[in-house]
């Protein structure tokens, strides 16, 4: 089977929808666990975007974000990326270390805690498609970037670029309370890896 | 003045005191040619080294040799002459820090390799850069005097 990430069929976007709702489910059962406090979530929005509209993501190419990437290996190899804009990240901050903060610069503790994050909504994804695949699925550690979106999002577009002129990616909005964590997920399977994720799935 | 914004995987040119524009140049490298005589500005904004390294290359402006080789016949179509086109180069940052899949990681460095080859080639000399890094870059390219504007969050401001 030969995968075209440019004419991808409702079918392979309903594959990820789901991916990205029992992903999403699982970590938002981790956040409220770590947090001590119910997490909601909506149901994700899976989207297959051009290049030229990737920038327009996240409030703008120049708007400040927090980027944690992983690669994915096992059965299936690529990377992944947890984006969350600047609000977000520090609502989840203030929840997790039950503070107030007045800024969104972040230190050093505040940006290891925002990694362990990025790592269990990761890893809670990962391990849904190993889940629903039967692959042997796992993630390094994570890396972490604070810079303007478009720098980031450069970094998911060039590994799609390989094999497409369009990007894939999950926006999963979490809710706890008042504070609103909209997190943006990416995942990109090297094209091999692609047919192997479809091929397991029956899709 | 006319502004060009020059996104992922694009190029375009500018006459007469305009400016081309990318925002948030991460690994991504901006390719900036002048022709001074011309008046005569370029941007190319390539993602990857390569076209003959995969299979998916219709779009010759995400690559930075094809993506090259295209601006510059553009430029010469419109009036420039290559023999006094210059070159200044910016982006090819490495935004996350990684020990394993360094080739997949280090892409931006890979990529300012790439397009110093084809520059190399095409007998175009690089006057300046700013390349490397861990940030991001956004790049206003003038075709009034071939300046080079480099913004950044954190890492200040110049001009190349």
């Amino acid at each position: 089977m030969t995968i075209d990430i440019n004419n991808l069929n409702n079918d392979f976007l309903d594959v990820f929808k789901e991916l990205g709702n029992i992903g999403a489910g699982n970590a938002a059962t981790a956040l409220s666990q770590i947090l001590n406090d119910k997490v909601n979530m909506d149901i994700p929005q899976v989207r297959l975007l051009n290049f030229s509209d990737v920038d327009r993501m996240l409030g703008g190419p120049e708007n400040p974000v927090v980027g944690i990437y992983f690669a994915m290996g096992g059965d299936a190899v690529g990377n992944m990326m947890f984006i969350l804009d600047l609000d977000s990240a520090k609502n989840l901050v203030e929840l997790l270390l039950n503070k107030e903060k007045d800024s969104c610069k972040l230190d050093d503790l505040e940006i290891s805690a925002l990694s362990e994050i990025g790592n269990i909504i990761a890893s809670s994804y990962i391990n849904s498609l190993s889940q629903l695949t039967n692959l042997n699925l796992k993630i390094s550690i994570p890396s972490i970037s604070i810079d303007m979106a478009a720098a980031i999002l450069s970094v998911p577009a060039i590994q799609f670029s390989y094999i497409s002129d369009k990007v894939l990616f999950i926006e999963t909005e979490f809710k706890e309370q008042n504070k609103y964590i909209t997190g943006n997920l990416f995942l990109i399977p090297d094209i091999n890896s692609f047919e192997i994720i479809f091929d397991s799935l029956g899709v | 003045m006319e502004t060009i914004k020059v996104g992922m995987a694009d190029l375009n040119i500018i006459e007469n005191n305009g400016v081309l524009v990318t925002l948030g140049l991460g690994s991504c490298v901006g390719v900036a040619l002048y022709d001074k005589r011309k008046k005569m500005a370029g941007l190319a904004h390539v993602m990857l080294p390569s076209s003959k390294e995969i299979k998916n290359n219709s779009n010759k402006a995400k690559f930075a040799d094809s993506g090259i080789e295209v601006l510059v016949s553009k430029m010469e179509q419109l009036g420039a002459d290559k023999r006094y086109i210059v070159a200044k180069l910016a982006g090819g940052a490495q935004m996350f820090k990684f020990n394993s899949r360094a080739d997949v990681l280090k892409i931006g460095e890979r990529n300012v390799i790439a397009v110093k080859s084809k520059l190399k080639n095409l007998g175009i000399k690089v006057i300046s850069e700013d390349t490397g890094g861990n940030f991001g870059r956004t790049i206003e390219f003038s075709s009034n005097d071939g300046s080079l504007l480099i913004k950044t969050i954190g890492y200040g401001i110049k001009t190349i």
